[in-house]
């Protein structure tokens, strides 16, 4: 295979394994490309790309960003926090008129889960989800998948558990997606109160223990507690929580295995994880970071390819 | 569709011979010149190549590299076909070194074209040259003329040369195939 049977990427739902598949294939080739001394290749160099974030962002937008320049597209930023979305425009008079300036391509994070989705149907423009709500946020899902395949060599197979605020994330929802399309098991371990009532529906198993949920993986994907988006109390306070479901040093050294601690980022060290589990040899969170952007890289030359001229 | 055998085994194996010489004659020691073979199908020459110099004519230290032109083709979005890439494996930097490209055919001279611009990611080469095996003059799309070639073949427009290797397609034969 070497097309995507999508035309935008909305989220890791929408994916089949062979796309899945050829997006690490390629991801190979420009992760090789990012290490050169000059990490830069023509290929986008008549495409161009606006970054659309309604939604604060530092890591994706870089990562997406530099991904973009890696292949030579024009790029346009665009931050809803300095623009006429204050003023009363809507989201498809916002994008319809970035695009009547000639872009090709919209990455696109929007607090709205859906968001991809609608403007797909609407715009005439190859859509890249970049997180909407707490719906997806496919190229975390997929650089974190990624990461496995190459820190294990294959993520068929593996058990992996996602822990922490499992309700009010993106990352948990795509990972989940991206993993068992691939042949993993996924556990989610979190207080019941961030669980989703109806995950088990998705053939995810719940686990509220954290210590019976570290022996059973091969890997724990640490999410944050995203404060943010909660208006109300979910637990009783960040210690309790770090008592529960943080990982530290001691706990995982008594672990009868080496397993592989992930996380999507940004870090609030000290509750979700330690510093000294954050900074060890099982982390592989910078990893992450860098694949991230050969994962963009790819994921934007595939769509590219399919942009008639 | 016809084909007729450009090259037999025997054949090919002569023009390798003459032109691991004529490398010798420009690069005697190989010290400060590196073998490029560009993916896909020039890594093949390349590899043959690097193997005479080794085995027949005692060239000690041979530095030999694949590069994949992929991501730098000027035909991205413009063909029916998608573009697939190839590894590129080149684990020096070409900087201040003899930089010989080799590969199976030249035809537009299109790929070549690439390949400069894709090395430039690796240094600054002293120089490059280029080998090819089959050269298809008269369907040059740019000026890039081969400084070591093979065969020279008049191949019209609709013709396709076929370059096959016993390792890859199990025999050394090249076609010189018509619709």
């Amino acid at each position: 295979m070497s097309e995507l049977s999508v035309n935008h990427l909305l989220g890791i739902k929408y994916l089949k394994a062979e796309d899945i598949q050829l997006i690490f294939e390629t991801t190979d080739h420009f992760k090789e490309v990012i290490n050169r001394p000059i990490k830069k290749v023509p290929s986008l160099r008549d495409i161009t790309i606006a970054n659309l974030f309604f939604e604060n962002s530092t890591r994706t937008k870089l990562s997406f960003e530099l991904a973009e320049k890696r292949l030579s597209a024009d790029v346009v930023n665009f931050s809803a926090g300095q623009s006429s979305v204050k003023k009363g425009e809507t989201l498809i008079d916002t994008v319809n008129n970035i695009l009547s300036m000639k872009v090709d391509m919209v990455v696109m994070r929007h607090p709205n889960p859906g968001a991809g989705v609608f403007l797909s149907k609407h715009v005439n423009a190859s859509i890249i989800n970049a997180g909407d709500g707490a719906h997806e946020h496919p190229t975390q899902a997929l650089l974190d998948t990624y990461s496995i395949r190459e820190k294990l060599g294959d993520v068929s197979g593996k058990n992996v558990v996602i822990v922490g605020d499992i309700l009010h994330s993106r990352v948990a929802l795509s990972n989940i997606f991206a993993l068992q399309l691939q042949g993993a098991k996924v556990k989610v371990c979190g207080p019941k109160t961030l669980i989703p009532k109806y995950i088990e529906s998705l053939g995810v198993g719940v686990e509220t223990n954290l210590r019976k949920a570290l022996e059973w993986c091969d890997v724990a994907n640490m999410l944050r507690v995203q404060n943010e988006r909660m208006d109300i109390s979910y637990f009783p306070s960040t210690r309790e929580y770090t008592q529960q479901f943080g990982v530290n040093k001691v706990l995982l050294d008594s672990l009868d295995k080496e397993i592989v601690i992930m996380h999507p980022g940004p870090i609030n060290r000290g509750v979700e994880i330690t510093s000294d589990v954050a900074d060890s040899k099982q982390a592989i969170i910078l990893n992450q970071v860098e694949n991230g952007v050969a994962i963009r890289m790819a994921v934007i030359y595939l769509l590219a390819s399919k942009i008639k001229q | 569709m016809s084909q007729k055998v450009l090259l037999s085994a025997k054949e090919i194996n002569i023009i390798l011979h003459r032109l691991a010489c004529q490398l010798i004659e420009n690069h005697l020691d190989f010290k400060n010149t590196v073998l490029i073979g560009i993916q896909p199908r020039g890594i093949f020459v390349a590899e043959r190549l690097k193997k005479l110099l080794k085995e027949e004519y005692k060239v000690k230290d041979i530095k030999l590299g694949y590069l994949d032109i992929t991501f730098y083709r000027d035909d991205f979005r413009r063909g029916e076909k998608i573009l697939e890439a190839n590894k590129t494996k080149i684990d020096f930097l070409v900087e201040g070194k003899n930089v010989v490209f080799i590969d199976d055919v030249l035809y537009t001279g299109r790929s070549i074209r690439a390949a400069l611009t894709a090395i430039q990611s690796f240094g600054r080469p002293n120089e490059i040259e280029l080998l090819t095996l089959i050269d298809r003059r008269f369907s040059r799309n740019l000026p890039i003329q081969p400084d070591y070639r093979g065969r020279q073949v008049d191949a019209i427009n609709q013709e396709k040369v076929k370059v096959m290797w016993k390792e890859n397609d199990g025999e050394d034969k090249i076609y010189l195939i018509s619709k």
